[in-house]
């Protein structure tokens, strides 16, 4: 009764190809962004906002990336990283070196810089595929860095190389607040995630599909690969870059390059593959298990045992039970959380009466 | 509407083609006309799937010249054989696993969608109206290929013979002048090749698409095409009505064997 179409007749194929065809989900969705936006500014503390949500919601953007890339395109890519490097350092140096540039406009910017240098090293994609094309964005990623260490005008000269991100200012409304930082970057991630969600229901997004299905057929159809290939890395890094934009200037404040290192393109893509490749929900629900639930494990251990237990005893088993965790949802099932999500809309689609 | 033969549209002429020291073709000639259904038969291995690459462009060709719709060409790709009006089906289906039915067929019209990411990201004006627009077109080739049912179901959960039909659906969905089916039928029942021969009828038909076809079912090829043209180990060894080939002493001794 709760979740079903039953009843929603569609009679136009405006209303078919609707963004969330239907109603109950129309209605969540629109719920959850409005809670996002007002309510959760009147509950959440600062800490919340500063440490666990908005970082949650930039990584969460990060993945959308990379899933537009791995899940969609179907090229494994191991450089997001790298990407949101780019994509900081990029928007630190318009801000830096254009006097009176608005941060959305340097942002942007940023991410058009990432979604350049993505075009470059998407070229290996064009006769390489799978793990091998893999090692390659891995070049990506070392290169990146190496360079934003290497030649010093990045950080504008700074000793240790790093940047600290200047204050953001939206026509008049200084964004320094956490609860004001959190919206802002709250703002960006919808615009980016509808966005993403209208992509691949279009046929840019059917290209990417086909490509990542069959790439022959995809050809035979008419489907350019180079095009949709490059295409595809294109837009997966400029949201890696936007991502990377807001998590030196709405989380970090200070970053250096260091901080986008291949570990965090290793947890951007457990993300998806945790999440579910190849859907914009995967990328929120991925981000959400990897970023909270080790502070909730952590906060479960405090509540549990108190002081009891000693401090690298009890880290050290949470990283177990966390890592036990990834193993278990993955061998329940191996298409991600958002694969496990739509079973159970299918089943509540015939509860109570299954037969 | 009564079919009309016309002027010849595809022109092969003496097509040669070896993979490395393998002749896969030997001077190959043959046309076809314009709203013609032809065939290609022979034995396995002897090069049909191979003709069809070539056709579209999947494979050069070492030697001999392509004419098109008047125009000629040693050497093209499979999109740019696409974008003229060249669509095919494959021997084992090369349907997009992961997407729906719909979505599918939608790929088959790729071609003439033009507008760019950004309207679509915004999916808003043009954008909208040229969804709705070839989506209107893609129910009508459901409707013609009686899969309304399925529309919505992953192409991977069908059984085999719906999604030869789905791939014939992607094929059409392309509108195009020239159309390529590596056999359409194979390890179909015989319920299910009759609907497939009925489809293939009705396009031909109903749409006066040219269609090259392979196929193994004699009964069928018999029956439903024009002219005939039979591969033995890359060279042409028979061409001419159905009746002409079945009868033909060589064609019998390679490939449709005495008791015929």
């Amino acid at each position: 009764m709760i979740y079903r179409e039953a009843g929603q007749f569609k009679a136009s194929y405006e209303a078919d190809m609707q963004i969330f065809p239907i109603r109950q989900d129309r209605i969540a969705i629109a719920a959850i962004v409005l809670f996002a936006f007002v309510g959760v500014p009147l509950f959440a503390s600062e800490y919340w906002f500063q440490a666990i949500i908005t970082p949650a919601l930039i990584f969460s953007l990060a993945a959308l990336g990379l899933n537009i890339l791995t899940g969609y395109a179907g090229q494994l890519s191991l450089g997001a990283a790298g990407f949101m490097a780019v994509g900081a350092f990029a928007t630190y140096n318009f801000m830096l070196r254009i006097d009176g540039m608005p941060f959305l406009v340097a942002m942007v910017l940023g991410g058009v810089c990432a979604a350049l240098v993505g075009i470059v090293f998407g070229l290996p994609s064009l006769r390489i595929k799978g793990f091998y094309l893999a090692v390659a964005t891995l070049a990506a990623q070392f290169f990146i860095l190496w360079v934003l260490v290497k030649f010093p005008w990045f950080s504008n000269y700074s000793a240790s190389g790093v940047i600290t991100a200047q204050e953001i200012v939206i026509l008049g409304w200084t964004v320094d607040e956490p609860v004001e930082k959190y919206l802002l970057t709250l703002a960006v991630v919808t615009v980016l995630a509808l966005a993403a969600k209208n992509l691949a229901r279009t046929h840019t997004g059917r290209a990417w599909m086909a490509v990542r299905d069959m790439d022959v057929a995809a050809e035979v159809i008419g489907i350019p690969l180079m095009k949709t290939k490059l295409q595809a890395f294109a837009i997966s890094s400029f949201y890696c870059g936007v991502a990377g934009a807001l998590y030196a200037f709405t989380y970090l404040g200070t970053v250096e390059p260091e901080a986008f290192n291949l570990d965090l393109s290793f947890k951007i893509l457990f993300m998806i593959i945790i999440g579910g490749v190849g859907t914009v929900l995967g990328s929120f629900l991925g981000a959400a298990f990897i970023t909270l639930l080790p502070i909730f494990l952590n906060q479960l251990f405090h509540a549990l045992f108190g002081d009891s237990l000693p401090p690298a005893f009890a880290s050290n088993v949470e990283l177990m039970i966390f890592g036990g965790l990834i193993i278990f949802f993955l061998i329940v099932e191996p298409h991600g959380l958002a694969r496990l999500w739509q079973i159970g809309k299918e089943k509540l689609r015939l509860w109570p009466f299954p037969h | 509407m009564a079919r009309t033969i016309g002027d010849v549209i595809l022109d092969l002429q003496n097509i040669s083609l070896s993979f490395g020291g393998v002749k896969a073709l030997t001077n190959i000639s043959f046309n076809v006309r314009q709203g013609e259904i032809r065939s290609i038969i022979g034995p396995n291995g002897a090069g049909k799937s191979s003709m069809l690459n070539v056709i579209n462009g999947v494979y050069h060709p070492q030697e001999g010249r392509i004419i098109f719709m008047g125009k000629e060409r040693r050497k093209m790709n499979p999109h740019e054989a696409a974008a003229q009006g060249i669509a095919r089906t494959f021997q084992n289906i090369a349907l997009f696993k992961g997407m729906t039915v719909l979505d599918n067929i939608m790929t088959g019209r790729n071609l003439m969608m033009k507008r760019n990411f950004l309207w679509n990201a915004l999916y808003w004006g043009p954008a909208q109206r040229d969804e709705i627009a070839h989506r209107k077109r893609v129910e009508e080739i459901i409707d013609f290929l009686e899969i309304q049912h399925i529309r919505k179901v992953p192409v991977g959960r069908l059984p085999y013979g719906l999604q030869k039909r789905v791939e014939l659906a992607r094929a059409l969905a392309a509108e195009p002048k020239l159309l390529l089916l590596d056999e359409p039928m194979a390890g179909m029942n015989v319920e299910e090749k009759q609907d497939m021969c009925r489809f293939i009828l009705d396009v031909n038909e109903q749409w006066g698409t040219t269609i090259v076809l392979i196929e193994h079912d004699m009964g069928v090829v018999m029956d439903i095409s024009d002219r005939v043209v039979v591969l033995d180990y890359g060279r042409k060894i028979g061409d001419g009505l159905p009746n002409e080939v079945k009868n033909d002493p060589e064609v019998i001794k390679a490939y449709l064997g005495a008791v015929y």
